[in-house]
């Protein structure tokens, strides 16, 4: 009876190991089928043609399949939306857990969060029904689906995650440095910047990273609003040009090729890039955090 | 020359001011756009009737019901699996390699772009295992997408219940599955469903994953099996925003359809958010 009784215990054990080990088996299945198909172009195309080439037309005769344009397009994209949301994601942060009383903190809290919650399809509306005409009359430009329009778009869907890493990051700075500082006479504003910002910057930067992946790894928005032309977007005025971002070239062209070919492969192969890319993101994010983390535990 | 501390202190709270005025003003401006022109859109028949004229008129119907139907389908998949897997990560599982390793791809896939899963969904489910385009399709991609979120917010509401209730269960001489069935689970429950509520938003809201895996363009019906395609509503205010037959004359609908996505996710989020307090009054009592 009792024997009976471990062994059911044992058999439960494993079986909930085995279902565990479903996020390790995702990613590797991940990995799997995506470079598979990817790694098909590569038996007609090279390699470096695929990395350096300055031309995506796959209609073309013959077809160019270079990332380039599509990998520059996804770099200023993202930087445009990192400049925005990082100061106002920091300071926002630092507004919420230094300076507002408790009440406004807690409605903000929430408030910040409706913003995670709105899809992205949504977002991708509102900038090509409002912000895009608003930018088009602004900057007086011939449309006003550019980069910049799903810069400011990509900035606000990333708020949220780097406001609220940021300010669990900044809240998790004990009060005793505070209170030394505010002691030795530093005003408020001298003990955030000199004390609080230095002792929470590995968390911050980490919020930062995490909030570039989510950028570089938004579809329908930028899909929507950056008006898709798969030129190499120039210095500087490429920011208020039509630029086409990696996940909008899937998005916009899987749909209509036929399945196994070498345009289909080229997609996967796009996809792999962006996989390996938020990939390293996420991992160097991962590492910051923990040496935080170690950092707090060790004093 | 320095600046008096006294002065860049007011400069420096009257430029954070500034910032979180934005952040308020942007959050504000978005939903009242939808809000405002959305409402007027939303009857009882844009509700329940299919869309006419090419989908320059009538209602949203099969959207709803796809939608709905995605929830479900991935919610059955990935409830379960997420669920115990938490909890061997929690109850059972010892710190170490196997433990580190599941978390490393617990966060790398909450960051992998939903439009990766959308083609690891056409090459194995759509491709693979043969499923063509279709409910079960895209409702298994979506599960994949959201069990890390489940796993994660499940871990959380788990490690929340006191070591004591264990210890005290153990200590009786109760085996470890029965102490995690009846004591550790049904405390965890209130933060397990929080969880849970939330990642519905997130599949009602996914579109990029959809794509390819079985979303319709246009489709005057609802699903009849888990192999047949579907509409789903973001890919319906998608499609209506940039393909469609009439762009600028359906802005109605679309903005009706965005309010109704808004409503589902929003409304969804709120009710976690309520339960979650609820529980968490009771546990401070």
């Amino acid at each position: 009876m009792v024997f009976k009784r471990q062994h059911k215990e044992r058999l439960l054990e494993s079986t909930l190991f085995i279902v565990s080990s479903i996020t390790i088996i995702i990613l590797f299945l991940i990995c799997l089928f995506l470079f598979r198909d990817a790694l098909i172009l590569f038996r007609t195309e090279s390699l470096i043609d695929f990395i350096s080439g300055s031309f995506w037309y796959p209609t073309s005769e013959p077809p160019l399949y270079g990332l380039l344009p599509l990998l520059l397009g996804s770099l200023v994209v993202t930087f445009g939306a990192i400049c925005i949301s990082v100061p106002l994601g920091i300071t926002s942060a630092i507004y919420i857990s230094e300076i507002a009383n408790p009440k406004i903190a807690d409605f903000l809290k929430p408030f910040v969060e409706i913003l995670a919650g709105i899809p992205s399809v949504v977002y991708g509306f509102f900038g090509l029904v409002v912000l895009a005409p608003y930018i088009q009359n602004l900057l007086d430009l011939p449309t006003g689906q550019v980069a910049l329009t799903g810069s400011i778009m990509l900035a606000i869907m990333a708020l949220p995650t780097i406001i609220s890493i940021s300010e669990d990051a900044i809240s998790s700075i004990p009060s005793s440095m505070r209170e030394g500082s505010l002691a030795m006479g530093a005003t408020r504003w001298q003990t955030i910047y000199k004390v609080v910002l230095p002792a929470a910057l590995s968390g911050i930067s980490a919020a930062v990273m995490l909030g570039m992946g989510r950028a570089i790894g938004e579809t329908m928005t930028v899909m929507m609003v950056t008006g898709n032309a798969a030129v190499i977007p120039g210095m500087p005025e490429g920011i208020v040009e039509s630029v086409r971002t990696m996940t909008a070239t899937i998005a916009l062209e899987m749909g209509e090729v036929p399945m196994g070919s070498e345009h289909y492969h080229a997609l996967f192969a796009v996809g792999s890039v962006l996989f390996i890319m938020t990939f390293l993101i996420n991992l160097i994010a991962d590492l910051i955090k923990n040496k935080y983390r170690f950092k707090l535990e060790g004093s | 020359m320095r600046l008096n501390p006294k002065i860049s202190e007011k400069i420096a709270f009257a430029l954070i001011g500034v910032s979180i005025s934005i952040v308020i003003f942007a959050v504000t401006v978005i939903l009242y756009y939808i809000i405002s022109n959305g409402y007027s859109a939303i009857s009882w028949s844009f509700l329940t009737e299919m869309p006419r004229s090419r989908m320059t008129e009538g209602g949203i119907f099969p959207a709803i019901v796809g939608t709905i139907t995605l929830i479900i389908g991935s919610m059955l998949a990935a409830l379960p699996l997420g669920i115990l897997a938490a909890v061997y990560l929690n109850e059972y599982s010892k710190p170490g390699r196997f433990k580190w390793t599941v978390e490393m791809a617990i966060n790398n896939l909450a960051g992998t772009p939903s439009v990766v899963f959308g083609l690891f969904g056409l090459a194995l489910f759509v491709r693979y295992f043969g499923f063509g385009p279709s409910v079960i399709a895209a409702s298994l991609t979506l599960a994949i997408l959201v069990i890390p979120v489940i796993i994660r917010s499940s871990q959380e509401a788990l490690l929340a219940v006191p070591m004591e209730y264990r210890q005290a269960s153990l200590a009786l001489g109760i085996t470890q599955w029965q102490t995690v069935k009846n004591i550790v689970l049904p405390a965890a429950l209130p933060g397990i469903v929080t969880g849970s509520i939330l990642s519905i938003g997130r599949v009602a809201g996914e579109t990029a994953p959809i794509l390819f895996t079985g979303a319709a363009y246009f489709l005057p019906r609802v699903p009849s099996s888990i192999f047949d395609q579907f509409m789903a509503l973001p890919y319906h205010l998608y499609v209506l925003a940039t393909s469609g037959l009439d762009i600028t004359g359906t802005r109605h609908i679309q903005y009706g359809t965005a309010m109704v996505l808004l409503l589902i996710v929003l409304g969804v989020n709120s009710i976690a958010i309520l339960i979650r307090r609820h529980y968490r009054k009771k546990l401070r009592l």
